[in-house]
């Protein structure tokens, strides 16, 4: 029986690299040996990734993309469809915690130099994901079609309409229609789950194999492929599989926990992971008292409104975030990790958390006169800790970085 | 290959990329025009016409347009005489904070000294504001010329639609595009504009 099996495999083998692949990225893959939990967050976004294919697939099925129906549909999920309510709020409550986790791990990039040579294609295909998650993140609230919904929608697309000359036709075009109609939903809906899942996971792909080509990091900065045994193999490294799968299933059992207990109990997360006027059905002519954005786009929204012109507001946002894509080329420091570089990037990397986290805190709540000169001084900061980096990088005394890991 | 024959290559690799390539924005063109508005769509949200001479003096009217309430008055001589009274009350009587289509072109702030056309939505929270056009005293004013007030917040607008000082809305009400064709009035729509 198991010689038949074997044969099958090796019959399987010779047409298709399993034992290849395999080997060369799992089994065989080196990885530093001595890393931190700041490491693990790039496996939770992909087990995050995977629920919310599975849990969208599922939504799919009830869900109707009309303007007519697209609210009741929900309603049906939660109501009348078996389960529904957990297929749904497994959806939301991972898309918060999808959003939280890359956010975690792209600060451990910045935190551990992990753009710098030879990693930065690894760091550019990580923020064209973070882009790309943010438009998908965009396009799925709008389905339920709920005030929120729709009035989140009405501000984002007319963005569009603040650049010149072109602004107004691309707001129509966008929409389809004269207002966020049912045309708008159906296309959203159409881009939110075959186009965007589609350019997502082909990026994941590109993010995992460029990955595996420079190999991953530590939070030593210490370059372990300087010593080698003698099959080439780096000293300071253990293999994919198992070290680093196991280690990963820790932390998916304890994000597992998190997860659970926000989606059972906190599933609208206190109104920040589901907005309390999205419980309530578009109208375009009742604006909601307070529109807010979720959570994980506070920063930028706070920002847009720090800038009293709409234009000018669109491109302190859209820089805000290109601004990620270049830090590879930013940073002047000849090591890589927080823990070796001087006193400016400590400063500049704790000033920088503390005024994203106040933009996001800013994003979330009314306008006041405080609070606006409050959100200049953190989008000030935010841009500073980027456009500095060359200088204070370059300036600073670093400490040695020590040979081995 | 001979040096002659790799440039006759790179030169036909080039032409036929280039002849490849023009013929992109014509495939583009399908994908790229679904998205505007459908001929449904459109349909839906064209212009609204209607014969405005059998409306009374004084008279108020709404219609939709594009899923919104717009509001038509006929003024009287006296009202619009009476627009010089509220100046005082108003918080931006030349309508400098918004985009004002007809800015100084008539009282009424539309294309025709008579008749006024507005968005019926409340600048504040879109509530639909009501017509009051007695000049007499009211619960909300003491010395009411005549406008319009919100009954959901309050908020206070003169018989063309500006916005009164000290109340929720923040603008005045917005004039949509529209053109007057002897008495037939186009909403949604301004050949000269």
């Amino acid at each position: 029986m198991s010689e038949i099996a074997g044969r099958l495999f090796s019959w399987v083998n010779d047409r298709l690299p399993i034992v290849n692949t395999f080997e060369r990225h799992l089994s065989k893959h080196p990885v530093p040996s001595k890393v931190n939990f700041w490491y693990l967050f790039g496996a939770l976004a992909a087990v995050t990734l995977i629920i919310q294919i599975v849990t969208g697939i599922w939504l799919i099925m009830p869900y109707s993309n009309t303007e007519e129906q697209a609210f009741s549909s929900i309603e049906y999920i939660m109501r009348d469809v078996d389960y529904g309510w957990v297929i749904r709020y497994m959806h939301t409550t991972g898309a918060s915690l999808f959003f939280a986790v890359v956010y975690l791990h792209m600060f451990r990039g910045l935190l551990y130099g992990s753009y710098q040579k030879p990693k930065e294609l690894v760091w550019i295909f990580g923020c064209t994901i973070y882009v790309a998650m943010m438009a998908e993140g965009f396009l799925g609230y709008v389905l339920p079609y709920g005030q929120m919904s729709y009035w989140g929608a009405q501000v984002i697309i007319s963005l569009f309409g603040a650049i010149p000359y072109v602004g107004e036709s691309l707001e129509l075009w966008v929409r389809g229609d004269y207002y966020i109609s049912g045309i708008t939903v159906s296309r959203f809906f159409a881009l939110h789950v075959v186009a965007l899942p589609l350019v997502l996971i082909a990026l994941v792909f590109l993010h995992l194999v460029a990955l595996h080509e420079v190999g991953a990091g530590n939070p030593e900065g210490v370059d372990i492929e300087k010593y080698l045994d003698d099959d080439g193999i780096p000293l300071d490294s253990v293999p994919f599989f198992p070290y680093k799968v196991l280690n990963a299933l820790v932390a998916i059992g304890v994000f597992g926990i998190v997860f659970s207990v926000i989606m059972f109990f906190f599933p609208e997360g206190g109104g920040y992971f589901i907005e309390m006027a999205n419980f309530e059905k578009a109208n375009p002519l009742v604006t909601p008292d307070h529109i807010a954005p979720v959570w994980y786009y506070a920063p930028f929204y706070t920002m847009l409104r720090a800038v009293p012109d709409p234009l000018g507001g669109l491109i302190v946002m859209a820089a805000a975030v290109a601004i990620f894509f270049i830090v590879p080329w930013l940073d002047n420091s000849k090591v890589a990790s927080i823990r070796y570089k001087g006193i400016y990037s400590k400063v500049a990397i704790t000033l920088f958390g503390v005024s994203f986290l106040t933009l996001g805190y800013l994003g979330t709540v009314g306008v006041t006169e405080i609070r606006k000169t409050m959100s200049v001084v953190c989008t000030i900061i935010y841009f500073a800790y980027f456009l500095l980096m060359p200088i204070y990088t370059k300036f600073e005394t670093t400490k040695v970085v020590p040979e081995r890991l | 290959m001979q040096e002659e024959d790799k440039t006759r290559r790179k030169v036909l690799i080039g032409l036929t990329s280039a002849v490849g390539l023009s013929g992109l924005p014509f495939a583009a063109t399908p994908f790229i025009a679904a998205w505007n508005p459908s001929a449904k769509a459109k349909a839906a949200g064209a212009p609204v016409k209607l014969d405005v001479s059998k409306m009374q003096f004084g008279q108020q009217i709404q219609v939709a347009w594009r899923k919104q309430p717009v509001f038509i008055v006929r003024h009287t001589k006296s009202s619009l005489k009476s627009l010089d009274l509220v100046l005082p009350k108003l918080a931006d009587p030349n309508s400098d904070q918004i985009e004002e289509p007809y800015r100084g072109l008539n009282l009424s702030r539309s294309k025709s000294p008579e008749y006024s056309v507005f968005s019926g939505v409340c600048t504040h929270l879109g509530c639909a504001p009501k017509y009051f056009p007695e000049v007499e005293p009211k619960p909300w004013d003491a010395s009411w010329n005549g406008g319009f007030f919100c009954p959901c917040h309050g908020s206070m607008f003169d018989i063309v639609g500006r916005v009164f000082k000290g109340v929720p809305a923040p603008t005045n009400l917005i004039v949509p595009p529209h053109m007057f064709d002897g008495s037939i009035l186009t909403i949604g729509e301004d050949k000269e504009l």
